[in-house]
């Protein structure tokens, strides 16, 4: 089944009794999905029948979440320095293991192809590699990050590591040793405002064709007043081999933050978006700068996630609901 | 307008002879600027009997709960967790690493609330220690601190604004008159055109300055007037600014302290402050900025706690180990705090109803806490204070009477208003 973006609609919602709502991930077999919350809890809806269960051990919010390949363990991290792993199908879940990853925020996890590699990156603007299997640290990036990290994504082939900050650099990392390869950047997705003396922006995400050949960042562009949330979301795609900026994407007239944008793998570039503009879901092929579609959400979006099996997009809103999307015509009841 | 002259009393005659001659002696010349102030009489002097006060105003409002008041764990806490600190039971954010060492040095206020959002209006009230209204304006301050402290016939000025600005007065003092309006100076240089042109010899300058003073005597004998007083007194204070300019040039301080403040604008405001106090300055407010953080409050406060933290402790820790402490009131204010809920762009809005002040030095109880919130910080709950208390309890400290008045054109003022009186139970 293909998906038809233009189609896409909100099949499911589903609302968490505790804090408003922060990133979420569909585990590797399409069965659940994982939310964090500003009330420190991690959670687990399962898709089939709606049931929600919270996973209790982060002593601040958690940001990353990330699984194993075989997709029995997820890890989470939280801005309490700490990694988590927990079993994924408990009905009871405690933690597996902790481990103080870093010196404050963790923002970003990400998984290597492989399965065996665990990267983590955090405001001590450093990027960590951890055995996935043992939590066990296998290096530390040659360098740090000139400011915090909000970003990771491993290349699907290359042995790359490419890591953003809140500068707009993505710094290219040689897994096998941890030396810089090179750095890209998006420099309209960061700014620093001199009134305000705030910087703010930054990689907000990092997402690879599946062939590699294209990587897209998210984030936030023409920040007039930061401090205000007067910004435009922005999805800046790289052609991967040269650096090249082939496109600034934006989603016309909408204000806020593009907090993250994913390749579908039939071709087209998927976001979302949240802030003073409201919520959307916005869709964009490789040809044209603005998106081809766009859809309005109840509440401000402030993360997505694409089902495996390429129909489904779960958002997370403040409003403290989990939305499932279809990208599909609706079924007559 | 006529203005009230000094009092002319002979403690004030006698100290200012004393200084001005020790500044002779210190430095060989009277314009020989630091010198005289590193003369370890004169310090001495300064340290021992003068009263100072630094303002560190968190331009914007910064928030409670990232700060002072930390409520982790809770609906309103957010992502930061508390920390403990030099005082037992005492907890602040984890923002503050540094500050929470210097904590048995400190005072926080936990429980104001000046029912106010404004931002225009909270600096007012908080400055002035009343609310803003259009039948009256008052001054701010430093210009109350400075006119109760600084002796008549001061060298330098005393109420300083540090972080931009070129020297220029503002217009702060109300009826104090401009003398004790505040000077903005820049980033730790000596204020623009403070050196005496290349152009003019000093033996030329000394001679210009001569003739002005002649014909100003002249005319203030007959039509003395709280202008003229002014403008004369305006002068000779720019003479010996140029004099002492030294003293506002933090390039003199070892690289060592530089190093210790940190390379940024804010660890230049705080150590020219220090400069400042040690030259026997007032007042001198030193701002950062921004607080008003709408959107990403998480983010904006890690960036700009993690930039005030250790320069602030720092100068906790120099005044402290000087003994300046002692006679230095050191003020963390904001014009309000900011709300327990979290909005949907991990922002937070105005608040004034609950919210913190962190206060040093002056002989107020050290690792004292007062007041109380409850337990997600919405409202207080434990010794409400105001504005207006905290105005009174800032001249306590320094040693001035706040239930006393200014006497402006035979008409009394009073410094602090009189509905609210000091926090008794911070006085040491």
């Amino acid at each position: 089944m293909n998906a038809v973006p233009k189609q896409t609609h909100i099949v499911t919602q589903w609302k968490h009794d505790g804090g408003p709502l922060i990133n979420c991930r569909f585990d590797p077999t399409g069965s659940y999905v994982f939310a964090t919350a500003e009330d420190r809890q991690v959670l687990r809806w399962e898709l089939k029948s709606g049931n929600k269960i919270s996973f209790s051990g982060h002593d601040s919010w958690a940001r990353g979440i990330a699984f194993s390949q075989d997709g029995q363990t997820v890890v989470t991290s939280g801005y309490d320095d700490t990694l988590i792993w927990w079993p994924v199908t408990a009905e009871k879940p405690e933690p597996i293991r902790k481990v103080k990853a870093h010196k404050g925020w963790i923002r970003a996890l990400a998984v290597s192809p492989d399965g065996a590699i665990l990267a983590s990156g955090g405001n001590d603007r450093m990027v960590k590699l951890w055995n996935m299997k043992d939590g066990k640290l296998i290096r530390e990036m040659s360098k740090p990050h000139e400011l915090d990290v909000y970003s990771l994504a491993f290349h699907p082939h290359d042995g790359q590591l490419l890591s953003g900050d809140l500068m707009g650099k993505i710094h290219q990392w040689k897994v096998a040793d941890g030396t810089l390869t090179r750095t890209l950047e998006a420099k309209d997705l960061h700014t620093y405002n001199g009134g305000q003396q705030v910087h703010y922006g930054g990689i907000r995400s990092i997402a690879f064709t599946p062939d590699g050949k294209q990587m897209a960042v998210a984030g936030l562009t023409k920040a007039t007043n930061p401090l205000g949330a007067v910004n435009e979301p922005m999805v800046v795609r790289f052609d991967y081999e040269p650096g090249k900026i082939l496109k600034k994407h934006m989603i016309d007239g909408v204000k806020g933050i593009a907090w993250r944008a994913l390749f579908h793998p039939e071709g087209h570039l998927i976001g979302c978006s949240g802030g003073s503009g409201g919520g959307f879901l916005a869709f964009w092929n490789a040809k044209d700068d603005k998106a081809f579609h766009k859809l309005k959400m109840p509440d401000t979006a402030r993360e997505c996630d694409l089902h495996p099996d390429g129909m489904q997009v779960a958002t997370v809103h403040f409003d403290r609901h989990l939305r499932i999307s279809k990208m599909a015509a609706k079924q007559e009841k | 307008m006529k203005c009230n002259y000094a009092c002319g009393t002979a403690e004030h005659l006698h100290a200012r002879r004393r200084f001005l001659g020790n500044m002779a002696t210190g430095s060989g010349v009277v314009v020989g600027g630091l010198g005289a102030l590193t003369n370890p009489s004169t310090a001495k002097q300064l340290e021992t009997t003068q009263k100072r006060m630094i303002v560190i105003n968190m331009a914007g409002g910064l928030s409670q709960l990232e700060s002072w008041d930390p409520k982790p764990g809770t609906n309103t806490g957010g992502p930061f967790r508390a920390i403990e600190t030099s005082v037992p039971g005492v907890h602040i954010c984890e923002l503050l690493p540094h500050t929470a060492k210097q904590m048995h040095n400190m005072a926080i206020v936990r429980s104001i609330n000046t029912h106010n959002g404004d931002h225009g209006k909270g600096t007012y009230m908080m400055l002035t220690g009343r609310r803003q209204t259009p039948a009256a304006d008052f001054p701010r301050l430093g210009a109350v601190v400075a006119k109760g402290l600084d002796k008549q016939d001061s060298a330098l000025p005393g109420h300083i604004h540090v972080g931009g600005g070129s020297g220029a007065r503002n217009n702060d003092s109300a009826y104090l008159g401009p003398r004790y309006a505040s000077i903005s100076l820049g980033s730790g240089t000596p204020p623009q055109n403070s050196a005496r042109p290349k152009s003019v010899s000093e033996q030329s300058d000394a001679t210009r300055n001569r003739l002005r003073r002649k014909v100003n005597t002249r005319f203030a004998q007959r039509r003395r007037t709280a202008k003229t007083d002014a403008y004369t007194q305006n002068y000779e204070q720019a003479l010996e600014l140029m004099a002492q300019r030294d003293v506002f040039d933090i390039s003199k301080e070892s690289q060592k302290d530089r190093d210790r403040y940190g390379p940024h604008p804010f660890g230049h405001h705080l150590l020219l402050a220090r400069r400042l106090v040690q030259s026997g300055i007032t007042f001198v407010q030193v701002s950062h900025s921004n607080y008003d953080t709408h959107n990403e409050n998480f983010n904006f406060h890690l960036e700009q706690l993690g930039e005030f933290d250790r320069p602030f402790a720092t100068l906790i820790e120099d005044l402290a180990a000087s003994g300046l402490l002692e006679h230095t009131l050191v003020v963390v204010l904001s014009e309000f705090g900011r709300t327990p809920n979290i909005n949907k762009y991990y922002g937070r809005d105005h608040w004034g109803n609950a919210w913190s002040i962190c206060m040093s030095g002056a002989g107020l109880q050290r690792g004292a806490v007062i007041g109380k919130t409850n337990d997600n910080g919405t409202k207080v709950t434990d010794r409400e204070v105001d504005a207006g208390h905290m105005f009174h309890t800032y001249l306590q400290a320094l040693g001035l009477d706040s239930s006393g008045h200014f006497d402006i054109g035979g008409r009394p003022i009073p410094l602090a208003d009189p509905a609210f009186g000091p926090i008794s139970e911070l006085m040491a």
